[in-house]
């Protein structure tokens, strides 16, 4: 289980929570005119990468809010912890590499 | 060497030391009409249909681990047709079909034991949506039927119908449904596409997918070098978004951890296959005796071929309430593997936009009891370039039209 750091009640077990998927999807400006294309990509297509993933998670059981995670998808280490609407931020390279091949189990 | 009693007798007799060896361990070749890129059952069996129905036997599978080592040996083996929209109907009845006939066609023995799925109905809800699967499926010649509380409890008898926080007002009994052995299946497979003359070339991982100047697929690059291929078919499960980046698809799948566990050997106790989607229980005991759980996925994305605790924990409260027998057993191994969910749970297989590159993934939580549908339909998309009847339905262009074959919300969970 993990343990979630929520900007606003502070580290929490992941069962207070509930994952909201990947972040930074951002809605269509004008939805009536955009193409199926476009459609699909908001609504289907997901990176779903092996390493750093950017998601949404809401404290469901706390205060209710949504915010962000970057996160390893190969060890499950939380990253960074941001607030929804701050931009992703840049890892440092160390912690990059620290979350390589290393941190299988 | 083809197995038979007599084979068996003589090298029990000989002390068994003139077993050959199975499949070969060959060197990749320089090119190949298809690369299969993936060597569980559903790779190893696209490769076998290949060779045996369309005539190309200069075919590789390449496998980044050993072969059936990712989700096909770490599934827990439940086989069904009992799938509610008719698209899937049809897809997996073809494949419970061949399952019928696949010890024999193999020469192996897959140990596919028809011994009954039933699939537990807990509410007023529960029964109409049980019973609604049941009349589908009727109509579509899939045997399922209903059984009363006390036909299940007649059915399976350390079952407990009464008395729990949510009681059995009824079940779906699909009698041909049952279990297979998940080891065998990878393994049959192999050993006959090899005879064949498929090249299974394992501890090969899949670095980089070259194009042509026309954006067509040329070769694979791996580990064990470059590999030219006029077709690749991608059926790396959990990982197929990543394969699929390296040709700059994006795919409509996200993957999570789906844990099973079981318990130790015990006699035999339990005759069918149970499942309840609203308590969360599948389980299901083994030739061995053991017991064989099924958990839910993890709530998030990873690759870490390892789920939480806490969703052991679920699905273990559940057994134990409709078996209360199964408090005392314990628990010797639990594991994880890494699924890859499409957004409306149904399979993706077919074309993809880059010329020559073919798919099979999005088999999510449910992909075992496919195994050899889905390598019927695939080798033919491949060999001729335009889909299968049965998987037209499952391209990847439905995300844009809309045609999507909604087992999910037909389930109601993950399945």
């Amino acid at each position: 289980m993990l343990l979630i750091g929520c900007p606003y009640c502070g580290p929490r077990a992941e069962i207070e929570f509930r994952n909201g998927g990947e972040a930074h999807i951002a809605r269509l400006a004008d939805p009536a005119s955009a193409s199926d294309e476009e459609w699909t990509d908001f609504l289907f297509m997901r990176t779903n990468p092996k390493g750093v993933h950017a998601e949404r998670w809401r404290h469901r059981h706390g205060c209710g809010r949504y915010f962000n995670v970057l996160r390893d998808t190969v060890s499950d280490k939380i990253l960074a912890i941001y607030r929804t609407g701050e931009p992703r931020p840049d890892l440092p390279a160390a912690t990059a590499e620290a979350t390589g091949e290393g941190e299988h189990r | 060497m083809r197995y038979s009693i007599g084979s068996l007798v003589y090298n029990a007799v000989t002390g068994h030391r003139s077993w050959s060896r199975v499949w070969r361990d060959p060197d990749p070749k320089p090119s190949y009409d298809v690369v299969i890129i993936g060597a569980g059952g559903h790779g190893l069996a696209t490769a076998y249909y290949l060779a045996k129905e369309h005539g190309l036997h200069n075919v590789a599978v390449v496998e980044k681990g050993w072969l059936g080592g990712g989700n096909t040996g770490r599934n827990t083996t439940v086989i069904r047709s009992n799938y509610l929209w008719d698209e899937s109907a049809a897809l997996y009845e073809h494949a419970l079909k061949l399952w019928e006939g696949l010890s024999r066609e193999l020469n192996f023995n897959l140990m596919y034991s028809p011994r009954g799925v039933v699939m537990l109905a807990h509410s007023v809800h529960d029964v109409q949506v049980v019973r609604r699967h049941i009349h589908a499926n009727r109509l579509n010649g899939i045997d399922n039927e209903w059984l009363t509380s006390h036909q299940v409890k007649a059915f399976c008898p350390p079952i407990n119908i009464g008395g729990i926080r949510y009681p059995i007002m009824g079940a779906a009994l699909q009698r041909r449904g049952g279990i297979a052995r998940h080891d065998a299946v990878a393994w049959g497979y192999a050993r006959a596409a090899d005879a064949l003359g498929v090249d299974i070339i394992q501890n090969c991982e899949v670095t980089a997918l070259n194009r042509d100047p026309g954006g067509a697929i040329a070769a694979v690059e791996t580990t064990r070098g470059t590999i030219r291929a006029k077709k690749v078919g991608v059926v790396a499960a959990g990982h197929t978004s990543v394969i699929m980046a390296m040709a700059d698809v994006r795919m409509p799948l996200e993957s999570y951890p789906l844990q099973a566990l079981v318990s130790e050997p015990v006699k035999p106790i339990l005759p069918c296959v149970v499942m309840s989607n609203s308590v969360h229980a599948y389980i299901s005991q083994s030739d061995r005796g053991e017991l064989v759980i099924g958990a839910a996925t993890d709530a998030y994305v990873s690759y870490s071929q390892a789920g939480a605790l806490h969703v052991n924990e679920h699905t273990i409260e559940a057994i134990c309430e409709l078996f209360p027998a199964f408090s005392r057993l314990r628990m010797m191994r639990n594991w994880g593997g890494i699924v890859d969910l499409s957004p409306d749970r149904s399979p993706i297989i077919g074309r993809t936009p880059v010329p020559g590159l073919f798919v099979n993934c999005g088999w999510g939580t449910g992909g075992f009891k496919a195994t050899p549908g889905s390598g019927h339909v695939f080798a033919a998309t491949i060999a001729r370039g335009e889909p299968h009847p049965l998987a037209a339905p499952f391209n990847l262009d439905r995300f844009r039209t809309g045609r999507l074959v909604n087992e999910s919300a037909a389930a109601a969970v993950a399945h």
